[in-house]
């Protein structure tokens, strides 16, 4: 029996290594080698990709993306956790409908959705358009930061919703219970009990909406308009564009160890190592 | 014992069916005072309506004489054992004791001093920094009894908070509270399904079935003078038997006329006889007033349980002398050990 089960985790190894691994691999190998050796048999090893980077330039494209990432993951908090917290306290009937609703825009496409928001915000969109007809100057609301950041709290509030409703709604209602019998009223109760409890959910919340937003490429680009790089705009216009994929790998690598750090950071608060933990 | 301290009127609870129909009763002030029934009976509601987790849909419920039908709970002078404890588990021992006493803002000085004598009186010293994870089922169950204490609430009341304990704990435990009960001067609220347990701890028992009360009165007249078959038959091993009342201190059943000690039924009354099985005495074959072929002989520790068939009813009798499967004997009793209970309860 135990044996007949291991067999059963082959083809998963199999696809760890073909479809994880290896390609991680190939990106790492890229970002080590010159340009212009680009074949197995004149392969030159190089750091130059690297040092490249370390440019104010390119160090500006990070910190711009990193910031983004950290007003879109703050703003999906402010508005995601108040959103959790009714859902899960709605009778149980209307719980999985309001649920559903808050899901069914993910089952659209990202670009779809987020082509949306260029209509909505474009300058003879719906807002401008409303603006003009109340006799108002148009506003300037597409291609700037707020665009999309915008954009990133609207693509990305279910994923900050989900794991923080799933902490909430798993809670034992005995220990809030418990805290209204010594005293506390609901103000207090929540303070002390239900939100430190729902951390595991924060935090993983935190981290599924942090990593999409850090490393986005499609909303910074219809909705922030090409007038500035962020790091996943310049990795694909490294690799579609230039066709430098050695420096486009090597930012990809570091990108890769700025989440893995802010995510071991996270983790350090996960004290239950509930939900993200599982991630990793 | 003192004045009435809770008092229940009447409470009636639904939900989509109803769950406790018109209950009334009163704790007074000291008392140990035991919800006993079956799951489904009720008695976590009633716990919970003194507690104030839910309100009740009819009826009236006083706390020293005055209505609190719609005081939230953290505004009772009352508080609660969970079943399975609800400890938070984000804090340590210490600070799950102390969290009454910081919601009521006293002084960080008075707090230790108090979570050291409530740890000390479970016996428990030593276990502030303790994560509760940490913690067996039994420190769990003492932490839990701490951080109610603590608060000297006027009532205490405990959903089944031994029901995760084993055996041996479980009795421990049950004698340890009584002591606690005494020493802190605390009006207690317990429910429980154990009918030992209840009758062990408990200074009054409530007996409730089906929404209802079916009986309260101390553990003695509960064993004793059950006021109906449901009571007999939760409360220790019964033999219930359909009967008919002649006259007073006459009984009849399973074809026969015996003498009783009961009185003031209408002549002729159909009645429920209970026979406990203690109270049989197994002699020899016709040297009795039943006679019946033992079917089942099982050893419960201190005393055997058999099962005898005489000729329309079969008898549990617990005796610590034990007889054959197969053996035919004899069954007798006295007069004081027939119970007849009115069938209308």
């Amino acid at each position: 029996m135990g044996n007949k089960q291991k067999y059963l985790t082959y083809p998963y190894i199999v696809w760890m290594f073909i479809f994880i691994l290896l390609p991680v691999a190939l990106v790492f190998l890229y970002s080590i080698t010159e340009k212009e050796s680009n074949t197995i048999k004149t392969i030159s090893f190089t750091l130059e990709n690297y040092r490249l980077f370390f440019d104010p330039l390119y160090i500006g494209v990070i910190l711009r993306s990193l910031y983004l990432a950290l007003i879109s993951t703050l703003f999906c908090l402010i508005l995601g956790y108040p959103v959790a917290y009714f859902i899960s306290k709605a009778s149980p009937s209307y719980r999985n409908t309001i649920l559903m609703l808050f899901i069914l825009p993910m089952w659209m496409n990202m670009l779809l959705r987020t082509y949306a928001w260029m209509t909505i915000l474009g300058n003879n969109g719906l807002i401008n358009t409303f603006i003009s007809w109340m006799g108002l100057p148009k506003l300037n609301l597409l291609y700037n930061n707020a665009a999309i950041i915008i954009g990133m709290v609207y693509n990305f509030l279910p994923f900050m919703v989900l794991p923080i409703y799933t902490s909430l709604s798993k809670m034992d209602k005995r220990i809030i219970e418990a805290s209204y019998d010594l005293g506390a009223d609901s103000k207090t109760t929540f303070r002390k009990v239900i939100l430190p409890l729902s951390m595991p959910g924060v935090i993983s919340g935190i981290i599924m909406v942090f990593m999409p937003a850090v490393s986005s490429f499609v909303i910074p680009r219809l909705l922030g308009g090409n007038k500035q790089a962020y790091i996943g705009t310049l990795i694909e216009k490294l690799f579609l564009v230039t066709g430098n994929w050695n420096f486009g790998s090597a930012i990809a690598i570091i990108m890769m160890l700025i989440i893995l750090v802010s995510m071991s950071v996270m983790n350090k608060f996960d004290i239950d190592k509930e939900g993200s933990a599982n991630l990793w | 014992m003192g004045n009435k301290i809770i008092e229940l009127n009447n409470i009636s609870k639904d939900y989509n069916v109803r769950v406790l129909d018109r209950i009334s009763l009163f704790v007074k002030e000291n008392e140990f005072l035991t919800l006993l029934g079956p799951s489904g009976c009720g008695k976590t509601t009633t716990l919970r309506i003194i507690g104030g987790f839910e309100y009740p849909t009819e009826g009236e419920i006083l706390f020293e004489g005055k209505n609190i039908n719609h005081v939230p709970p953290h505004k009772r002078q009352i508080n609660t054992v969970f079943q399975k404890y609800a400890l938070f588990p984000h804090l340590n021992v210490f600070e799950n004791i102390a969290f009454g006493l910081r919601i009521k803002k006293i002084k960080e000085q008075a707090i230790k001093e108090n979570v050291k004598s409530m740890l000390k009186l479970v016996g428990l010293s030593g276990f502030e920094n303790r994560n509760i994870e940490s913690l067996s089922g039994g420190q769990q169950q003492r932490i839990a009894i701490a951080r109610a204490l603590v608060n000297k609430p006027k009532v205490l009341l405990l959903d089944e908070p031994l029901g995760a304990l084993d055996l041996k704990l479980r009795k421990e435990m049950q004698i340890e509270l009584k002591n606690m009960q005494r020493e802190v001067g605390i009006t207690f609220v317990y429910v429980t399904h154990d009918q030992e347990e209840a009758l062990t701890m408990s200074d009054t028992v409530a007996v409730m079935h089906n929404g209802e009360i079916q009986q309260i009165g101390s553990p003695v007249d509960i064993y004793n003078e059950p006021e109906n078959a449901f009571v007999a038959d939760f409360i220790g091993e019964s033999n219930i038997i359909e009967g008919i009342m002649h006259d007073d201190y006459i009984v009849s059943f399973l074809s026969k006329t015996f003498k009783c000690v009961d009185y003031g039924f209408s002549r002729n009354e159909s009645v429920h006889v209970v026979l406990r099985p203690e109270d049989i005495v197994i002699v020899e074959e016709e040297a009795g007033h039943l006679n019946g072929i033992v079917t089942s002989s099982i050893f419960k520790g201190v005393h055997y349980e058999m099962l005898i068939q005489t000729e329309d009813f079969e008898m549990m009798v617990q005796s610590t002398y034990k007889s054959e499967v197969g053996k035919r004997v004899g069954l007798s009793f006295g007069p004081e050990d027939i119970h007849i209970m009115s069938k209308e309860g």
